[in-house]
């Protein structure tokens, strides 16, 4: 292999890597407040993607508009399922809250076969961003680029939510203890909500991200990603944000490094790749950033 | 409790002459096809020409023929269950479908046990017919089409180191490409890389990376259309520059708008109809008008006009047979020659597949252009 081909497959990686990173922080945001497996996630991802293409299609809004549209239109979304399937239950086993999840997904999933219908659709993507760059035998797209960076600027912007705001501390207090949280006075339903805000608007942006750099829509599109974000999650500690990253890239690296040195692999890549991922379990059960003592958000 | 029983037998009684009486007032056809999932493109197409077929030819014998379309949702065990449902509870006389060789199979299964037939649209794959009584087909078989895009690589466009991207989780993508590779290899091409992926994997980078580096002047794509067309789109971003081709499946006439300018020359094998085709034969024609009557902003395709070619022949078995029996179509169907469907002239053979040429079409300044047909050298 030489070095060009090599650094092409990194950059192919990082794009991956950071959509799952992405995609699997939504999911350890709310399994670090409420211990919940919010199976809406990926549904919520599939809207982010298509609600840029309507904005741009049926309301002819910029590209930029319409991304901008989308995030805070799903991120009202997240809220609204918190409120309808989850909130009601805060108090119910655990088990039937994860029920609702499931359902919601359902549901979604399947209002979206009816409205959007299931033809896949074609991803409008802003010019700049398909431009190839050659830097000497590399080929690089702006957008492998653009992914990991907006993706480590939301990282960014998150940390800052979760460590350095009021709200965040609110999130950190409910991850500790739900019940003193109340009695201290934090408003804990507020504070849930805008983590649901919070976690959707990241769901749809990176179902964006993933649309343009997978250009089709399908209302199931965000199923696969999803499960496999909500692995990353695991691996890297369920309900540590620096995990979820952590365990996304790896997954990333781990899909397409497979594929890049073992080529007779690639049917079987999800299999090698999850082989990995169990034996990452396997030494730490708690995964890669699960330690017991640490903050959960 | 006596009574009782007699009762209930009366009324099963009742009830059972009610039903027969409702079986041979109409002509009871079902669909079961891929409305929703993966496939649904193709399914969604297919059942079109067969409702179009069904508005031109709704009765049969003098009987009214009743249309139950059953989606399979793109699922194997769904479509078995689809073909049950048609059989035991619609009580059906014959059925069409389905798009996709492994859920022709799956549902095949059933319908052959229950000795119902059954005309597939576009299932391809060999084993789809093969050793059943009642399973019949309206499309040629995949040895044939992947012989037919070897033949047209190698010896009209003499091309010859090639490359296959597979989906191994699919039987018609894996029956393709090895008759492709048959077929190259015998001519005297090389295959210079194999290599595989799942259906639902959306990133291809890594495989194209690697397929690049071995530098084929052909790669063989006999993957489904929404995989095809972000393959395309990921070949296009690498800088790769081999000619692309496929299987009827990425035959679809949003390709363009879907893969936009990374589909440009590809090359696909496809049944002999195509609304850009020259010289149509009478009933391609009829077709073609009346398709665009219905929907002006949509083209024809060859899935459409499989659906609508499945419906009638199955109707031309009807009216030669004389009879709407079950055993009666299937003898009927294993006797028809040189019928005259949209996609040409049509017989089936002693497996059961349609024996027709193989088309090739050709995207061309964003449209999708029919090149010609070719008998493909075995």
């Amino acid at each position: 292999m030489t070095l060009a081909t090599f650094i092409q497959h990194f950059l192919n990686s990082l794009t991956l890597g950071s959509l799952y990173a992405l995609i699997a922080i939504g999911y350890t945001m709310v399994y670090g407040i409420l211990r919940l497996i919010n199976f809406a996630h990926s549904e919520i991802f599939m809207l982010g993607a298509y609600f840029v293409f309507w904005g741009i299609t049926l309301f002819h809004l910029p590209w930029a508009a319409a991304m901008v549209v989308s995030i805070i239109s799903v991120a009202g979304i997240g809220i609204l399922v918190d409120r309808v399937a989850y909130r009601p239950l805060r108090d119910a086993p655990r088990i039937s809250a994860l029920i609702s999840a499931i359902g919601v997904s359902f549901f979604l999933q399947n209002v979206a076969i009816v409205f959007f219908q299931a033809i896949p659709r074609q991803v409008y993507r802003p010019q700049w961003l398909e431009q190839p760059m050659l830097w000497g035998d590399v080929r690089v797209l702006p957008l492998t680029l653009f992914v990991p960076l907006l993706s480590f600027c939301l990282m960014m912007v998150l940390v800052y939510i979760v460590y350095h705001t009021k709200a965040g501390l609110g999130m950190r207090a409910i991850s500790k203890d739900i019940e003193t949280s109340y009695l201290m006075g934090v408003p804990v339903n507020k504070v849930i909500a805008l983590t649901f805000g919070i976690g959707s608007a990241l769901a749809a942006a990176s179902g964006i991200m993933w649309a343009l750099r997978y250009p089709q829509l399908q209302p199931i599109m965000g199923a696969i990603p999803g499960f496999k974000a909500f692995i990353a999650a695991v691996v890297g500690g369920i309900g540590s944000i620096q995990g979820a990253v952590i365990g996304g890239l790896l997954l990333g690296f781990i899909e397409i490094m497979t594929v890049a040195f073992f080529p007779d692999l690639a049917g079987y890549r999800d299999a090698f790749a999850f082989i990995l991922l169990i034996c990452v379990l396997l030494i730490k059960p708690t995964g890669i950033m699960g330690v017991k003592t640490e903050d959960k958000v | 409790m006596k009574r009782l029983g007699v009762l209930c037998m009366v009324l099963a009684m009742v009830c059972g002459f009610a039903g027969m009486a409702l079986a041979s007032d109409t002509v009871r056809v079902g669909v079961f096809l891929p409305l929703t999932g993966q496939n649904a493109f193709g399914g969604q197409l297919e059942l079109e020409g067969v409702q179009m077929a069904h508005k031109e030819m709704g009765e049969v014998l003098g009987k009214k023929v009743e249309l139950f379309v059953v989606d399979n949702k793109s699922d194997k065990v769904e479509s078995a269950n689809a073909v049950k449902r048609l059989i035991e509870k619609e009580k059906v006389q014959a059925i069409i479908g389905t798009y996709g060789s492994s859920l022709a199979m799956a549902g095949g299964e059933v319908s052959e046990k229950a000795g119902i037939p059954q005309v597939g649209t576009s299932c391809t794959n060999p084993l789809v017919t093969q050793g059943k009584k009642y399973i019949f087909r309206v499309c040629f078989i995949d040895p044939f089409q992947g012989a037919g895009a070897a033949t047209y690589a190698f010896r009209d466009l003499g091309l010859k180191k090639a490359a296959l991207l597979i989906d191994v989780a699919n039987d018609y993508s894996v029956g393709l490409a090895s008759f492709f590779n048959k077929s190259f290899t015998k001519l005297g091409g090389e295959i210079v890389s194999t290599l595989n992926y799942q259906s639902g994997d959306q990133d291809f980078t890594a495989q194209l990376q690697e397929i690049m580096s071995k530098q084929p002047d052909v790669l063989f794509i006999p993957s489904y259309f929404a995989e095809g067309a972000i393959i395309m789109k990921q070949a296009q971003e690498l800088g790769a520059t081999f000619q692309i081709m496929g299987g009827d499946a990425m035959d679809n006439p949003e390709i363009t708008a879907i893969g936009g300018s990374a589909v440009e020359g590809f090359i696909h094998t496809t049944f002999p109809y195509d609304p850009s085709m020259p010289d149509m034969n009478p009933v391609a024609q009829k077709f073609t008008a009346e398709w665009t009557k219905i929907n002006p902003d949509k083209d024809p395709n060859v899935n459409a006009a499989l659906g609508y070619d499945a419906y009638m022949i199955i109707m031309d078995a009807i009216t030669r047979a004389g009879s709407a029996e079950p055993q009666a179509i299937r003898d009927a169907l294993a006797a028809t020659k040189d019928f005259v469907g949209v996609t040409g002239m049509t017989t089936i053979n002693e497996t059961h597949d349609a024996e027709k040429p193989v088309g090739l079409v050709k995207i061309i300044d964003g449209k999708k252009t029919y090149v010609g047909a070719i008998t493909p050298e075995l």
